[in-house]
């Protein structure tokens, strides 16, 4: 079963830990942190669950199409979306409960104190193509 | 090149190893090297004896793993570079790694993996892309789950039971990339079939045969899904149904039910029906009884309780649906349906649209969407 880890720079649940952005942490947190998701990553492809991970930028525009012949209409960046995403992980996992056990560990990657940031991640299961046989 | 002919002959090269004397393990990997060296050169220079050209590369590829392994532990080399000349392998070799690969102690994504690799013959690579992960997660859950195997002998007891439900899910993957899981889902179980002489193996089989007959007519424009009312039967595939039909009857015949045989029984009824008005309702209700006696499984009791709609009519398929648990995924989608058939439209349309926010699949999803779409159409008219 496929789910997808999203991360979010804004939106969710209110925050466990209150803590700034991550610019404003002291450099070796911010390694810390960042070696942490790195060696979660690794892990996870020694336990042959890792699938993808990839990061979002948070300059975002909206899109849209105006009619035949007319350029793209953009709208944005807004600095005040409510819902921001920074990226994902997407696992492929036995079960549900597995999916839970991984998140909580990507969500205890140090914070700025080195400590435990018990930040939100969104879990969502992906849908399969097809249904499994069975009328 | 016929790829399924040079994979037939893997798990047998494997057993020929373990009874040279490698390890499961090493003689696995051995085999998975000479097999992407024999796609690579047996399309330009085809060997005279596959099997034995097969077997020489795959001990050749263990002998430098164990010198490689001697050279790094400065030790010197166990293993005989001329193989002693060991029982005659024989074809209970295939059985037994069918029932180390689907091991109790794997997870069922290990299992999956390892019996694709080790017993189907697959690459590496191609079971990745079925799967749609990457190379190296999928290498590492096989070399994990070969690490859990270590220890457990070839001719440990097996589970038949758990290579059934490997067999199965890897059945219900359906395709990705080059390799068509369902039809090599049906090669494996041929296979076991043939070794074993559990009449739930070929129950297995005719199960899996019978629902394969029938993927032509599941299918419609653009991918979507067709309910197998509403089937072109013109499209069923009547050999494979026959074969099917033949691989049940000779399994009932032996007086031992079980799961499969009984789900294959209630395939082979949908099968024989000429016209969805002409299915015997009535029969399969028994059928899914004889299943409940077995498993009890709450999928079933749902199954059944559809399956006493059309033959009892809605009412008393609803009626049935009360002793279900409203939190099965299909639910919401089978109560619409009886909803529908007894005349609550709205009811119907509202259900619809409730079962496609929790389907777990995309073609489920989008055509209980359009159930919902056309019920409430209907009402506005």
């Amino acid at each position: 079963m496929k789910y997808l880890l999203l991360k979010h720079y804004r939106g969710g649940p209110e925050p466990v830990i209150g803590y700034q952005p991550l610019d404003q942490w002291a450099p070796d947190r911010v390694d810390a942190h960042i070696r942490y998701m790195r060696d979660f990553a690794d892990r996870l492809v020694g336990t042959g669950e890792f699938v993808e991970e990839k990061a979002l930028s948070p300059e975002g525009t909206f899109v849209r199409f105006d009619g035949e012949g007319r350029p793209p209409v953009t709208n944005g960046p807004f600095a005040e979306t409510k819902d921001l995403v920074a990226g994902w992980m997407i696992i492929d996992v036995e079960s549900y409960e597995r999916a839970l056990e991984l998140a909580a560990e990507l969500s205890a990657a140090p914070g700025p104190d080195g400590e435990p940031i018990h930040e939100w991640l969104e879990l969502r299961p992906f849908l399969t193509g097809f249904p499994s046989v069975g009328e | 090149m016929d790829t399924s002919l040079i994979r037939e002959l893997v798990p047998a090269v494997i057993g020929v190893l373990v009874r040279r004397g490698a390890d499961f393990a090493s003689a696995e990997d051995a085999v998975q090297e000479a097999l992407v060296r024999a796609y690579e050169t047996w399309p330009h220079d085809p060997p005279r004896d596959p099997k034995a050209w097969l077997i020489a590369a795959a001990w050749r590829k263990f002998l430098d793993a164990v010198r490689a392994e001697s050279a790094r532990r400065g030790r010197e080399l166990t293993v005989d570079a001329e193989p002693p000349d060991g029982p005659v392998p024989d074809a209970d070799d295939t059985l037994r790694l069918y029932f180390l690969c689907a091991h109790p102690t794997l997870s069922q994504p290990a299992a999956v993996a390892l019996t694709l690799r080790a017993v189907g013959g697959l690459t590496t690579r191609q079971i990745a892309t079925a799967h749609l992960v990457p190379e190296a997660t999928m290498a590492q859950r096989i070399s994990r789950a070969k690490r859990t195997l270590s220890g457990v002998p070839l001719d440990a007891p097996g589970d038949l039971a758990t290579v059934l439900r490997v067999l199965y899910l890897v059945f219900n993957e359906g395709s990705g990339g080059d390799v068509d899981l369902a039809a090599e889902a049906i090669r494996l179980a041929r296979q076991l079939d043939a070794l074993s002489d559990e009449p739930e193996a070929a129950g297995l089989l005719a199960l899996m045969l019978l629902h394969h007959a029938r993927r032509a007519s599941r299918t419609g424009a653009g991918g979507r899904l067709v309910p197998l009312a509403e089937q072109d039967r013109s499209l069923w595939d009547t050999a494979m149904i026959a074969e099917g039909v033949t691989v049940l009857q000779t399994a009932l015949a032996r007086d031992r039910l079980g799961d499969y045989q009984a789900q294959a029984a209630i395939a082979a009824l949908h099968a024989d029906a000429r016209t969805a008005a002409e299915t015997d309702w009535v029969q399969i209700v028994e059928w899914y009884d004889e299943l409940l006696a077995i498993t009890a499984s709450p999928v079933v009791r749902l199954n059944r309780a559809v399956a006493v709609g059309e033959a009892d009519g809605a009412q008393a398929g609803l009626t049935a649906l009360a002793d279900v648990d409203p939190g099965l995924p299909r639910y919401a989608a089978a109560r619409a349906y009886l909803l529908e058939r007894a005349g609550d439209l709205d009811g119907a349309a509202t259900g619809y649209a409730e079962a496609a926010r929790v389907a777990t699949s995309l073609a489920e999803r989008d055509h209980l969407t359009r159930e919902s779409a056309r019920l409430r159409q209907a009402a506005r008219r």
